[in-house]
């Protein structure tokens, strides 16, 4: 049984609940650019078209270790933005269409590499296919410093160019006649959003990773009006949301770590989409039967 | 930076537009005069939104060149406002009609640099202007339109440029909002200001404006609205469609 103490105590498990922690820290407050700029499925493909990437960056280097696969997964995602921008600029074809293409072609590439990888005579030493739904119990220590440390910085990149992204979320027309660099700056919140994908392969995998993107921001827009206040309000939902799973699936026997951190953060969604004050789907059909109420007790006054 | 060197505020010389093959505005000349209203006017799909991005290089000119107070806009972009279209953004975005205001600062600011005193008692002041200063802390998805529109308006103010764009601000407007963004339009003319406005109501154009450029793809005309804003010019411009001056769009 799970008591908190193990928290501190076991050691498997303050390593995979800090990195789950600290990956829902990073994707949950960078994921709120991506959904305010309504590019929430961009997530999906970049996680999906890092997938080739960790394959290739194995068969090329023959290394697993983390950084070497990772940073293969981080080119990928990005070649698979430039397609999807690409593709939305040089032909007619519209963005959800080219992130449809660019999503399955990069992901059944990486599926076949993996398929190749797996033939091979020293198929048993791959294990990549961990990378498809993610395995947070093969986080080590060196792992977790690496979530934290690469977080930490794009955390520090976002706080340092706060109000160009946040105006460049807003109205990017606008801030590109005010003079700021907008293609830069798109390029820049890109590549956060491409590294904090990366840093949740490991641990959630490519299938499930945009969830830790979109889930926290959406479930944060619910309780607030202002960007800053979402922004820490997704790092917090993210967090409880890798706590409560790491947690979990080191109590319940054979539970994945990924999908069930994934879980926790559609329960916070779906809690925050029906709770929330004033956007909240309950309070929203509590005050809408409170003003029918009083227009009857007004219109049956009218006729009395 | 300089206003110096032209007596026009905008000179656009042999400007061509064109989205894919078709083309959107077709060799256009036109000089703004420096410190005077100027309304742009045209059907639908003639190419007034385009020439505005154009101007402030948001659309790439196939040919043709823009100058502002006599030298290229990208030198001259602090003192340039822009007022987009309304429907342009997504106003259920998380943030205040003060903090959308102040934006206006940003480019001034510069990086690293976040918005101050300074910057808040500038955007009050221009929300002053454009009489939203009671609802400076609402959340701007609560806004009429407009209320919207005069949010936009006052975050240009706060730029305190010299030539101000503005794209469809009177578009689907409450009256309170017309006369405050005419009585801004007033002030900014008596501040030697040049504003330039994409329009669509041809009944308030003389009442509003000084000069008007009639667009349809090509200029069909251009000048002061006394002697420009003629039954025949509208004619040619809306292809016959409006002897009433009462256009569809």
């Amino acid at each position: 049984m799970f008591s908190p103490s193990d928290l501190l105590f076991d050691y498997t498990l303050r390593t995979v609940a800090l990195g789950a922690v600290a990956l829902g820290v990073v994707s949950g407050s960078l994921g709120c650019f991506a959904v305010l700029r309504r590019q929430s499925l961009l997530g999906d493909a970049i996680s999906h078209a890092a997938l080739p990437g960790v394959a290739l960056a194995f068969l090329l280097t023959g290394s697993k270790a983390p950084t070497v696969l990772l940073l293969g997964a981080a080119l990928a995602g990005w070649l698979g933005t430039l397609a999807v921008l690409g593709i939305t600029r040089a032909s007619r074809v519209k963005q959800d269409s080219a992130l449809g293409i660019v999503l399955a072609v990069f992901f059944g590439f990486g599926l076949v590499l993996l398929t190749f990888i797996q033939k091979r005579p020293d198929a048993s030493q791959a294990g990549l296919d961990r990378f498809l739904f993610g395995q947070a119990a093969t986080l080590l220590p060196h792992d977790v410093a690496l979530i934290a440390g690469v977080g930490a910085a794009a955390l520090l990149v976002t706080a340092l160019g706060w109000k160009e992204f946040k105006l460049l979320t807003f109205d990017p027309a606008y801030a590109a006649t005010l003079g700021l660099p907008v293609r830069a700056l798109d390029v820049a919140l890109t590549s956060l959003l491409v590294v904090a994908i990366v840093l949740g392969l490991q641990t959630v995998g490519v299938v499930l990773m945009s969830a830790m993107v979109v889930a926290p921001a959406a479930a944060a827009r619910q309780w607030t009006d202002r960007m800053a206040t979402m922004l820490l309000l997704a790092a917090l939902f993210g967090a409880l949301a890798g706590l409560g799973g790491a947690v979990l699936s080191a109590t319940v026997p054979r539970l994945p770590t990924g999908p069930t951190i994934v879980l926790c953060l559609t329960a916070l969604v779906v809690a925050s989409l029906l709770l929330a004050p004033r956007r909240g789907v309950l309070w929203g059909a509590l005050r809408q039967r409170r003003s029918h109420r009083r227009l009857r007790a007004g219109a049956e006054e009218g006729s009395a | 930076m300089s206003t110096n060197g032209s007596a026009h505020a905008i000179e656009v010389n042999d400007l061509t537009v064109a989205y894919h093959e078709t083309p959107v505005l077709w060799d256009v000349d036109w000089a703004v005069p420096a410190g005077v209203l100027t309304a742009i006017v045209g059907p639908n799909g003639a190419g007034k939104s385009t020439l505005m991005r154009a101007v402030l290089g948001l659309v790439r000119p196939a040919a043709g060149q823009v100058l502002v107070h006599g030298r290229p806009y990208a030198e001259q972009r602090r003192l340039v406002g822009y007022v987009p279209q309304r429907g342009s953004v997504d106003w259920d975005f998380p943030t205040s009609v003060l903090d959308v205001v102040m934006m206006g600062r940003y480019g001034a600011l510069g990086w690293l640099r976040r918005p101050g005193r300074r910057e808040r008692e500038l955007a009050l002041a221009a929300l002053r202007q454009v009489g939203m200063e009671a609802l400076r802390e609402r959340q701007i998805a609560q806004l009429s339109g407009g209320q919207q529109q005069r949010v936009f308006l006052a975050r240009a103010l706060v730029q305190d440029a010299s030539v101000y764009l503005m794209d469809e601000p009177f578009q689907g407007v409450d009256a309170q909002t017309e006369r405050a963004i005419v009585g801004v339009l007033q002030q900014l003319r008596a501040e030697g200001k040049t504003v330039v406005v994409v329009h669509h109501d041809l009944e308030t154009v003389p009442e509003y404006f000084d000069e008007v450029l009639l667009l349809n793809v090509r200029r069909i005309a251009a000048g002061p609205v006394a002697q420009v804003f003629t039954e025949a010019n509208l004619r040619r411009t809306y292809g016959g469609r409006t002897a009433a001056a009462h256009p569809l769009g």
